[in-house]
């Protein structure tokens, strides 16, 4: 399963395009983009398999029809995780899982890939889609460590439930029209261990990163002044989503402690039965009857337990997740907007600066290191209106990409809603069918230790 | 010939009858409760059929039609059938039947008198130390049988009674039939509570637990062919005011045995017999094992109580959701309905199971009594062989100072080779003296001897009785302790067969 590399790596350049890549980008147009998110991680190493730049909105709309109607055939791509195996270092010890995908896309040069991932590399492939698409829905990574209960690393239990979780969490990516054609996703599918390494180091380095983050942290403490009532309404309902899926996730587990102590005694309760039936005569069988039927229903209780923790809950916990993905986004996207509204907002003092008289000050200045006024008004002005230009040409990229993040934000709403749906529909009947499964078991168990006549 | 069956209705919507009939193939309401040969009592909601099989014959039994089991028990000759009910039935004409059963078992005072406990109410009172208290009286009401069965319908007496009250006539019973494993009272404070279950004795469901409990109690007095006939029992039931002077004037409470005697006989007896000392040790393990039943009992009640009752917050917040939701709306909002109910159920159900754990607790009390009766036994066994060693150290003496020789050793043997022998007529006060208390002790031996025996007659014959009643009333107490559990599981499957239907609309 090795890939051929078919660009060469070319030498770190500026801001312009490389020919060769281009044609990979549909349609893309903009330099705006490579500012937004790290000119350097396109171009610095002008790696060919360059995943993260984004596409310009319309070429967007494009892939996105052409995509949904792929969605409504059959999937083509299925991916498993399964296998986790630990592995041992100096250093340390870790978990890697195996990512098996079977294929036939075009984009993939085979059509089965085999490989083994740690925890680590998929939470690099859930930064790079974030980072790629900021304001799309990604479906949340089991967390990284469980705080509550005496969970270690290590046991069995909790690398079944994270080994389920990330093959959701791959599902979930192959699945999104936009997501799945990730240059990074097909990477992680399919790279063998030391290159998937190499390029990883292919990403921002880190002071760019930094930049991004302080930029960022400036928009959010700015705010966003005009959000649009629909971004409005989405967030209230993300709160008061995020409450409820809260509760119902502390209500399941509630339920699920509850059970397991009710278990705990029930298993007690069964054996006085059968002591007593030691001291007994005529009522021996009758009492060995009960002691049998309380086991019966005690390992039918356990079932029933394992089926909520393996079914709902992790369901639940997920969505808890979810909720706060949710907010993540709605997060960047005003990001985005208030980044813009600063700008606009600078073009606008720029404007009043330029139209403004001369100032005094400027031309006491100027006039005291000896230049000509009239020379050094003509110069300003010109200054001036350059520095507009570019502002404007800034701006109209800004403008570009805001209306680009909305769209892929409602866009990727509905997906989510009905997907959430979906989960949550589907959890919830397994459980009331289990619960049905698990009270005909115990009355059936029950009926057959009643005696059959009683004859005087 | 009539065969029995015990038939249990499932609260909702199928019966259980002990037969090849599974409940899923009867879809009716019907409750019959058929009692051996006796009764036969029907209470059909719907009037539809139940088929029974007859199981000698396998003939099926159709109940369309009451009459016509009516004259096949006509057939059968039993004529203490009690007359088949209409369509409602109460709970103390259930109580009734179970009154009638115990008339078959050869009562006297049943058979004339209909007993019943059938109120409680709160009484205010000074107490021994002029303080003011409050506490619960019982009504209890008695008919003359034989008025109802012609067709009257007399008002029954009645009167006020406070639990000590049954306490003394309890105790009476006790120390004047030692050998009669005596029925007991309802326990005087709650005890194998869970949560819920106040342990409060003013507590309305306790109180009412407790009015079962003591009619209960007079039920097994009143029908039991020994105890039934006491004249005590029978002022208790129709004397309200004069009654206590009646019963301490029988001094009963000096007659009872002190603990201290009673301990040491058991230590120190040599011959019981081994039919009791069997009996005994089954009634230590009666109580021990009835008691950690009942123990682990609570503490599943209390953990089942808490999983339905966590169940009732899915209602809430599905609820609280369903109003954010435009498409999952409906289907949660019903859901959570459901899970209401769900969690609401509970209380009922636990309730019933407190019937249960009171039978069990009655067999609790009546192992005490069973051990009571083992170590009067014990006692009078004891006296006798106390009387009998005496008797024979006496006729030693008598021996020793007719002939002068000493056997073994003895103060007097001593006494007499140090300060001398005694003078003849010293020696011949002393034998006429020891004449007398030999006669005496004969006569003692005989007696003790005599009570000893009939008291074993007795007992034995009480045990044997007590062992019938308990292997029935228990069988009978497991049987609906099941049905129960399956009514129970019937309505979780009830509750979340709804459910998944509203998930579905989801």
């Amino acid at each position: 399963m090795s890939r051929t590399i078919d660009a060469v790596v070319s030498p770190t350049q500026t801001n312009t395009i490389p020919a060769d890549i281009s044609g990979q980008m549909l349609d893309l147009d903009e330099d705006d983009d490579l500012e937004v998110f790290s000119k350097d991680l396109t171009l610095a190493d002008g790696n060919m398999f360059n995943a993260s730049m984004p596409t310009s909105p319309g070429s967007m709309v494009n892939q996105c029809k052409f995509e949904e109607d792929e969605e409504s055939d059959s999937k083509d791509i299925f991916i498993t995780v399964d296998n986790p195996e630990s592995h041992v270092t100096a250093i340390e010890t870790f978990i890697t899982y195996r990512v098996l995908t079977k294929t036939t896309r075009s984009e993939f040069d085979n059509s089965e890939y085999e490989v083994r991932r740690r925890y680590q590399d998929f939470l690099w492939l859930k930064g790079k889609l974030e980072d790629a698409h900021s304001t799309l829905i990604v479906h949340p990574l089991p967390e990284k460590f469980v705080v509550k209960g005496m969970v270690e690393r290590f046991n069995g239990d909790f690398i079944e439930t994270r080994r389920k979780a990330l093959h959701k969490f791959l599902n979930r990516i192959a699945d999104h029209p936009i997501l799945s054609c990730s240059e990074d996703f097909k990477v992680f599918l399919s790279a063998q261990a030391w290159e998937l390494t190499t390029y990883k180091k292919q990403g921002p380095g880190f002071l760019s990163r930094m930049g991004e983050t302080v930029r960022a942290v400036a928009n959010s403490v700015r705010g966003v002044k005009n959000r649009p009532e629909e971004f409005t309404a989405i967030q209230e309902y993300v709160e008061d989503f995020s409450n409820k899926i809260g509760s119902l996730d502390k209500v399941t587990q509630r339920i699920v402690k509850e059970q397991k102590e009710y278990l705990e005694e029930l298993k007690e309760y069964g054996p006085t039965y059968t002591l007593w039936s030691g001291s007994e005569e005529e009522l021996a069988e009758q009492l060995k009857g009960v002691a049998g039927c309380i086991e019966r229903c005690c390992k039918e209780t356990e079932e029933q337990v394992g089926h909520l923790s393996d079914t709902l809950v992790p369901v639940l916990h997920e969505y808890v997740l979810c909720a706060e993905t949710l907010k993540a986004v709605l997060r960047r996207r005003d990001n985005i907007q208030a980044e813009f509204e600063a700008k606009n907002e600078a073009l606008a003092t720029k404007k009043v600066d330029r139209d403004a008289e001369s100032s005094d000050l400027g031309f006491v200045w100027g006039s005291l290191l000896g230049k000509n006024p009239e020379e050094a008004r003509h110069q300003r002005q010109e200054r001036l209106d350059g520095e507009i230009e570019e502002l404007k040409e800034e701006i109209d990229k800004l403008e570009d990409r805001v209306e680009w993040a909305n769209n892929a934000l409602k866009g990727d709403w509905g997906r989510w809603q009905r997907s959430m749906r979906g989960d949550l529909k589907s959890a919830f009947l397994s459980t009331a069918e289990k619960n049905v499964d698990y009270y005909e078991k115990c009355s059936g168990v029950r009926f057959l230790s009643l005696p059959p006549i009683v004859l005087p | 010939m009539l065969s029995v069956y015990q038939v249990y209705l499932l609260p909702g919507n199928s019966v259980y009858c002990g037969s090849t009939i599974s409940p899923s193939q009867i879809p009716l309401y019907t409750k019959c409760i058929l009692r051996l040969k006796v009764i036969l009592i029907f209470y059909s909601l719907q009037g539809r059929t139940l088929i029974l099989k007859d199981i000698k014959s396998h003939e099926s039994l159709s109940l369309v039609c009451i009459t016509q089991l009516e004259r096949r028990m006509a057939d059968a000759g039993n004529k203490e059938s009690a007359p088949i009910g209409g369509d409602e039935f109460t709970n103390t004409e259930l109580e009734n039947n179970k009154n009638n059963t115990m008339v078959e078992e050869g009562s006297t005072l049943l058979r004339r008198m209909e007993i019943s406990v059938a109120e409680a109410e709160k009484r205010t009172g000074k107490n021994t130390v002029n303080m003011q208290e409050i506490f619960t009286v019982y009504l209890i009401e008695t008919r003359p049988i034989d008025a109802i069965t012609e067709g009257h319908n007399p008002a029954p007496d009645s009167l006020w009674r406070r639990y000590s009250e049954f306490e003394i006539l309890r105790n009476y019973l006790l120390v004047t039939y030692p050998f009669i494993v005596v029925p007991p009272l309802p326990e005087k404070r709650a005890e194998f509570v869970w949560h819920k279950l106040s342990a409060d004795n003013m507590d309305p469901d306790f109180v009412e637990r407790r009015r079962v409990g003591l009619e209960n109690f007079l039920l097994r007095v009143a029908s039991h062919s020994v105890l039934s006939n006491d004249k005590i029992l029978y002022h208790f039931l129709t004397e309200e005011h004069r009654w206590k002077e009646v019963v301490y004037e029988t001094g009963f409470q000096a007659k009872a045995d002190s603990r201290i005697k009673a301990l040491s006989a058991t230590f120190r007896v040599k011959n019981p017999d081994k039919r009791f000392t069997e009996m005994k040790h089954y009634s230590d393990e009666l109580q021990s094992l009835t008691s950690q039943l009942l123990r682990v009992r609570a503490r599943v009640a209390d953990r089942l109580y808490g999983v339905y009752k966590v169940h009732g917050n899915y209602g809430r917040v599905f609820s609280e959701w369903s109003a954010l939701e435009k498409e999952m709306g409906d289907g949660l909002q019903s859901a959570g309905h459901h899970m209401d109910a769900y969690a609401a159920s509970v209380d009922d159900m636990l309730e019933e199971e407190e019937h249960y754990a009171d039978q069990l607790k009655e067999y609790l009390f009546y192992a005490e009594a069973l051990r009571a009766v083992c170590r009067k036994h014990e006692l009078t066994q004891y006296e006798l062989e106390t009387a009998s060693s005496d008797l024979i150290s006496k006729k030693q003496q008598r021996e020793e100072l007719a002939t002068g020789m000493v056997r073994t050793f003895s103060f007097k043997g001593m006494t007499n080779k140090l300060f001398g022998q005694e003078t003849p007529e010293q020696r011949e006060a002393k034998l006429s003296l020891l004449e007398e208390q030999i006669v005496q002790g004969e006569e003692t031996v005989t007696e003790k001897t005599v009570e000893c025996e009939e008291y074993v007659k007795g007992a034995w014959v009480d045990m044997q009785r007590f062992k019938e009643q308990k292997d029935r009333d228990l069988r009978e107490a497991l049987i609906g302790y099941a049905v129960m559990q399956i009514s129970m599981c019937k309505k979780g499957i009830q509750v979340w067969t709804n459910a998944k239907e509203c998930f579905h609309k989801m």
